[in-house]
């Protein structure tokens, strides 16, 4: 076992540094950049239809629970699936993926702004009212700064998601990304090379992870940071 | 809602009749059922055996509890198909694979709401066991893990949907249940196939949760006022937003 798991390390840290895997079109540079491309147009796009409509319920108040009922059922389609319906309803590309990636990473974004913003205390709006803030002006003055984590959260979590699953957009011909390696890798029997592709991808989906975990950090209104840091701190320093 | 009589059309019932049956040659709806149903209830009930224990152990020491969800985390921030690829050098194209990934990724949601169900047990209630006499393992068994029941299962229905979302995925290890339906749609471009293989996943999907709440109100009908809203929320953002394991 010991000795298995040892010949897969090597094999995989040769295959990731030899040369010939760094250059071309078919070279790590390249597809990585794909990836990340793919994964940027994707998760610009679900924002660019989720946030807006997600805040509009939050502040409305209602329609939460079809939101929340809409992301269930959406946790029940297999991402696979979805890709793959993707391509045979619209033909094999780029286009067809991006539309499916779109269609998983919109939840996420969707239920987390919504549910943010109607859950700002209800004290808080009533306050930013009386002071004479248009609806609007509540909004964008009270209720987003409010909820910047939670929506930020969503946004996260859908940006994993999406790294993640366009690694499936390899059984797409001619998308590219960090995916082929693996599909390829399994069905030549190349285990370095789908290794290899395994620790380039979850490399990339952990690093999506951490350093939006540092902006949603950095994001965050100070006032806020103390609430939200408050449980830890509870513990350790007993205030 | 999808009819079509000619083979370009999305679903070709002829097809589909005569893909039922089990046969050693074809495609099956009911070999797939079966593969799909078994390896999402023995991921579920694998990584349910693991995180009990070691919620229990955790709710007793916090160091544990931190460095337990930590690990289960990164894991689960691998994607899928990753884990996989890991995986099949150790065991192969195998069905052990997709179980031991399938039960990695339930591994977070369980031990989060385990350890929330121990904790949301009232401290009085404990006190109370204790002052009648009940040692720690039977107050455990006969008091503590019957109020943690509704999270408990808030747990196990999210693991289980997401399971049977996951599994399609396998068929690029050539497992895959409903997966293999799917997967015969993409190689060719034939769309009765990929329609039957995505409803069928998706109905496993929702029979096996209506069935979990049914379970639920069974085991526990106390819970019946709270656990609804509560596993609803669950169901969405098993605590601190996380997405399905993709």
């Amino acid at each position: 076992m010991t000795g298995l798991l040892a010949g897969i390390v090597g094999d995989t840290a040769r295959w990731l540094s030899a040369g010939e895997h760094w250059h071309g079109e078919q070279g790590i540079p390249n597809r990585t950049a794909q990836h990340v491309l793919l994964s940027a147009v994707v998760l610009l796009v679900a924002a660019a239809v989720a946030l807006p409509l997600g805040l509009w319920l939050g502040h409305r108040g209602r329609g939460a629970t079809l939101v929340v009922a809409l992301a269930n059922v959406t946790r029940a389609v297999p991402s696979f699936g979805l890709i793959v319906l993707g391509v045979v309803a619209f033909g094999i590309g780029s286009g067809p993926v991006l539309v499916a990636l779109v269609v998983l990473a919109v939840p996420p974004i969707l239920v987390n702004a919504s549910t943010a913003v109607s859950e700002v205390d209800a004290d808080l709006k009533e306050a930013a009212r009386g002071q004479g803030l248009s609806e609007l002006q509540l909004l964008r003055q009270v209720e987003v700064p409010a909820s910047i984590p939670l929506i930020l959260a969503g946004l996260r979590t859908a940006a994993v998601l999406v790294v993640a699953t366009a690694t499936l957009a390899a059984v797409v011909p001619g998308v590219g990304g960090l995916g082929p390696y693996i599909v390829d890798g399994i069905g030549q029997q190349d285990r370095p090379k789908a290794v290899a592709g395994a620790v380039l991808v979850a490399g990339l989906a952990a690093l999506t992870e951490g350093m939006l975990a540092v902006v949603q950090r950095l994001a965050t209104p100070p006032g806020l940071r103390t609430a939200v840091g408050r449980a830890r701190r509870h513990r350790s320093d007993g205030w | 809602m999808l009819l079509g009589a000619a083979s370009d059309g999305w679903l070709w019932w002829d097809w589909v009749s005569r893909h039922v049956a089990s046969s050693p040659v074809s495609l099956s709806l009911i070999d797939a059922l079966r593969e799909h149903a078994s390896l999402t209830v023995l991921s579920v009930a694998i990584a349910q055996m693991i995180s009990l224990p070691l919620a229990v152990a955790a709710s007793r020491w916090r160091a544990l509890e931190n460095v337990a969800l930590s690990v289960l985390g990164v894991v689960y921030t691998i994607p899928s198909l990753a884990l996989f690829a890991f995986l099949v050098p150790i065991t192969g194209l195998s069905r052990t694979s997709a179980l031991i990934g399938l039960t990695a990724y339930n591994l977070l949601v369980m031990v989060r709401n385990d350890i929330a169900g121990l904790a949301s047990v009232p401290a009085d209630v404990k006190e109370a066991a204790t002052g009648l006499g009940l040692t720690t393992g039977r107050r455990l068994v006969t008091i503590e893990i019957p109020l943690a029941l509704p999270a408990i299962v808030a747990g196990i229905r999210v693991a289980t949907v997401s399971t049977v979302a996951l599994v399609p995925i396998t068929a690029l290890i050539g497992q895959g249940g409903f997966g293999q339906f799917i997967n015969a749609g993409l190689q060719n471009l034939f769309k009765t196939p990929l329609v039957v293989g995505i409803a069928c996943s998706i109905a496993l999907a929702v029979l096996a949760d209506l069935g979990l709440v049914a379970l639920e109100r069974r085991i526990s009908p106390w819970s019946r006022a709270r656990s609804a809203p509560q596993a609803a929320r669950a169901a969405v953002a098993p605590q601190g937003g996380k997405a399905a394991p993709t």
